[in-house]
């Protein structure tokens, strides 16, 4: 059955952010931090992202939701540098930018935590911390300024099971690991964090902390967009949720909009006919 | 969770800890190195003579050298199969060039080689990052092709496949020793400033705020190392020839502890040191921080050249010549043995210079014991294999109960 992503179809559907006006749906000030136009991406006869809207404003938790091969992956690699968009426009603080690589991405202040955390089991927390950005005293590491530069970053992200810093990356817990990774990203002083199935392969009490931490990080103002498959983490942590299915973003809007039975349903056929019960459709 | 890694109790307690979760560092080696010192000095009482003990430490060096030019590439999960031949090259080049038709001043001879070992690395590293080819096999052909180029070099000078050493720096690099006050004066002097290093270290991290080093470990490796020096020191100063006067330490020692000084600080204290254990760990999360992984693999390509080089030189000095039969291949193999018994990791992103000291060490103990006490080469071939057998198990058996541990 096909589906279409015009939001002029008879179902009810959250509006997208483009039809609602940049400013339209986020409650927080103007512009958002990161906004998408049209973005698509083609990779030879495939079309992995159709024409994408989407804004992510800082301060509040996104979450970018669907099902396998829906074009999750694809474009947060687009957003974070590593492939450049084959059509459309991405504006950053509402000025027109050009992503073309991780490092314009990290300039402009994007940070990902991939799924595979991007880790160095064999060096200890500090080292892995201040990978590829290490300070130097006259040519030779600082490894006192690293040290408790680090000690006070886990400390701002209220990280407190760690017990050393010098621990070996590869003796901590998945929870701990994520912490680090981070932790990583937030030393850049990133403004945008994107996080790649955060809390896949933890447990219950290692996803409290790790959905504790994405909520502090919004509380200090920076932007998170979160990939997860996992719902009831999603409605536990996101301010906004954005659906893709098979390349479209379908819907986007405040999580009040949406509840599971919705966001399944967008999920799996891209259109939903319900709406959450407090707020009314929109057209 | 279960892995506690600071200092918490008394530093003896922790030490404990750190063995049963098999972090257990140089201890269990050390212990079988006294050991097999015991055996020998059993079997033999000539073992633990001065004479013996310097021939010992200057066997040691070669290995020891060898170890460490293999260990810039263990690190990053690479591993050089032609060091042994890129050394003999290397000294083949400076013998020729110091003496017969050439002439070369010393330092200029010397200094050639060592490029031309670097040249070789280098050429070994681009190689494997531009054709993406596997490190065993490019080293691989470049342990037959050198082997063919030392020939064709060394048969090319007409003097029967063999060319002897006459010129005096060359000669002195092994068999040549400082005199017994400047013995002294060397090893105080070292002993002296790692104390001081390991204080001030230890003050700074105090004064910034840190937990610092017990003070109890620190004293203990101050006086572990000033008791070794002087023994070191009370050995080489004694009289080993018995019709002549032959004391102090030979040179080939502060060679390798110059070497093993700037190995080891590149590793532990600058930036591509760093990068060179990230690359090991994992070469992606490497890329992703922005390193520039092939910069530095070549350049761990061009350090195990050129340490090569510098082993080679020691060798042909060792040798008094160099001669187109060298077993550059068996070499090799002793060379990556001694980086692994000292506890480095043939996977990469583990290991230290130091390991190369003890595994040289080692490998040098065993063969100037099994030859002391006249075990046949067949015996001496199948003890070492056990032992690099023994080491491997004993490590990877820890690292195994520490992966539990967690």
């Amino acid at each position: 059955m096909e589906s279409t992503s015009e939001a002029s179809s008879t179902q009810h559907s959250v509006t997208t952010d483009a039809e609602a006006g940049v400013s339209g749906v986020s409650p927080s000030n103007a512009t958002p931090l990161l906004s998408l136009r049209g973005v698509s991406k083609q990779f030879g006869a495939v079309q992995a992202l159709r024409s994408v809207d989407l804004d992510i404003p800082n301060g509040q938790v996104t979450a970018l939701i669907g099902d396998n091969g829906a074009g999750k992956s694809t474009l947060i690699k687009t957003i974070s540098g590593i492939w450049a968009p084959s059509e459309g426009h991405l504006f950053w603080k509402g000025e027109e930018v050009h992503v073309h690589s991780p490092r314009d991405a990290a300039r402009l202040g994007i940070a990902t935590v991939y799924q595979d955390l991007a880790l160095c089991d064999n060096l200890d927390i500090v080292q892995n911390l201040y990978l590829g950005r290490e300070e130097t005293d006259r040519g030779l590491l600082n490894e006192i300024k690293m040290e408790l530069t680090t000690i006070q970053t886990l400390k701002d992200l209220s990280v407190s099971t760690v017990r050393s810093v010098r621990q070996l990356v590869g003796s901590l817990s998945g929870g701990q690991r994520q912490a680090v990774a981070v932790a990583r990203a937030v030393m850049r002083d990133s403004q945008l964090v994107i996080m790649d199935e955060p809390t896949a392969a933890l447990g219950v009490s290692q996803t409290a902390q790790v959905l504790g931490l994405i909520r502090t990080l919004a509380a200090r103002g920076i932007a998170v967009l979160v990939i997860s498959h996992n719902l009831i983490d999603v409605f536990s942590v996101a301010d906004r949720v954005a659906v893709m299915y098979l390349g479209n973003l379908v819907s986007s809007g405040p999580a009040a909009n949406y509840d599971t039975a919705s966001a399944v349903e967008l999920i799996t056929t891209g259109e939903t006919s319900r709406t959450a019960t407090s707020v009314t459709s929109t057209q | 969770m279960g892995l506690d890694s600071t200092t918490s109790s008394h530093p003896l307690v922790h030490q404990l800890k750190k063995i049963r979760q098999g972090d257990s560092g140089l201890l269990p080696i050390l212990v079988g190195l006294a050991a097999l010192v015991v055996y020998f000095q059993i079997r033999s009482s000539v073992f633990l003579s001065a004479g013996n003990i310097t021939n010992l430490f200057v066997q040691a060096t070669i290995f020891i050298l060898l170890g460490m030019a293999e260990i810039w590439l263990l690190l990053i999960g690479e591993i050089d199969l032609s060091a042994g031949f890129n050394a003999g090259v290397g000294g083949a080049i400076a013998v020729i060039l110091v003496d017969h038709q050439f002439h070369w001043p010393w330092f200029l001879a010397l200094g050639l080689a060592m490029v031309v070992s670097m040249g070789i690395g280098i050429i070994n590293g681009l190689l494997v990052i531009l054709l993406r080819l596997p490190s065993f096999i490019v080293t691989l052909a470049g342990l037959l092709g050198l082997q063919g180029v030392l020939i064709y070099i060394v048969d090319r000078q007409g003097t029967g496949g063999v060319v002897s050493v006459q010129e005096k720096v060359l000669y002195n690099l092994v068999n040549g020793n400082l005199t017994p006050l400047w013995t002294w004066i060397v090893v105080v002097v070292l002993v002296v400033l790692s104390s001081i290093v390991m204080l001030r270290g230890d003050q700074k991290r105090r004064r910034g705020g840190l937990p610092g080093k017990p003070f109890f470990i620190t004293v203990i490796k101050i006086v572990a190392m000033a008791v070794a020096g002087l023994l070191l020191v009370l050995v080489f100063n004694t009289n080993r020839s018995s019709f002549t006067h032959l004391s102090g330490m030979p040179f080939a020692i502060p060679i390798d502890l110059f070497v093993l000084g700037v190995g080891g600080f590149i590793l532990a204290k600058t930036k591509p040191g760093r990068y060179l254990y990230a690359i090991g760990g994992n070469i992606e999360a490497a890329r992703r921080a922005g390193i520039n992984v092939n910069r530095y693999r070549l350049m761990a390509f061009g350090l195990t050249g050129l340490t090569a080089g510098i082993a080679g030189l020691l060798y042909v000095s060792r040798l008094v010549g160099i001669s187109d039969g060298i077993e550059g291949g068996t070499y090799v193999l002793y060379a990556v043995a001694a980086a692994v018994i000292g506890g480095t990791s043939l996977f990469g992103g583990r290991g230290k210079m130091i390991h190369a000291v003890i595994g040289g060490l080692v490998i040098a103990t065993i063969d100037n014991g099994m030859a002391l006490i006249g075990l046949s080469a067949a015996t001496q071939l199948i003890a070492t294999a056990l032992v690099l057998l023994a080491a491997v198990t004993v490590d990877s058996v820890a690292r195994r109960a520490s992966n539990n541990a967690r």
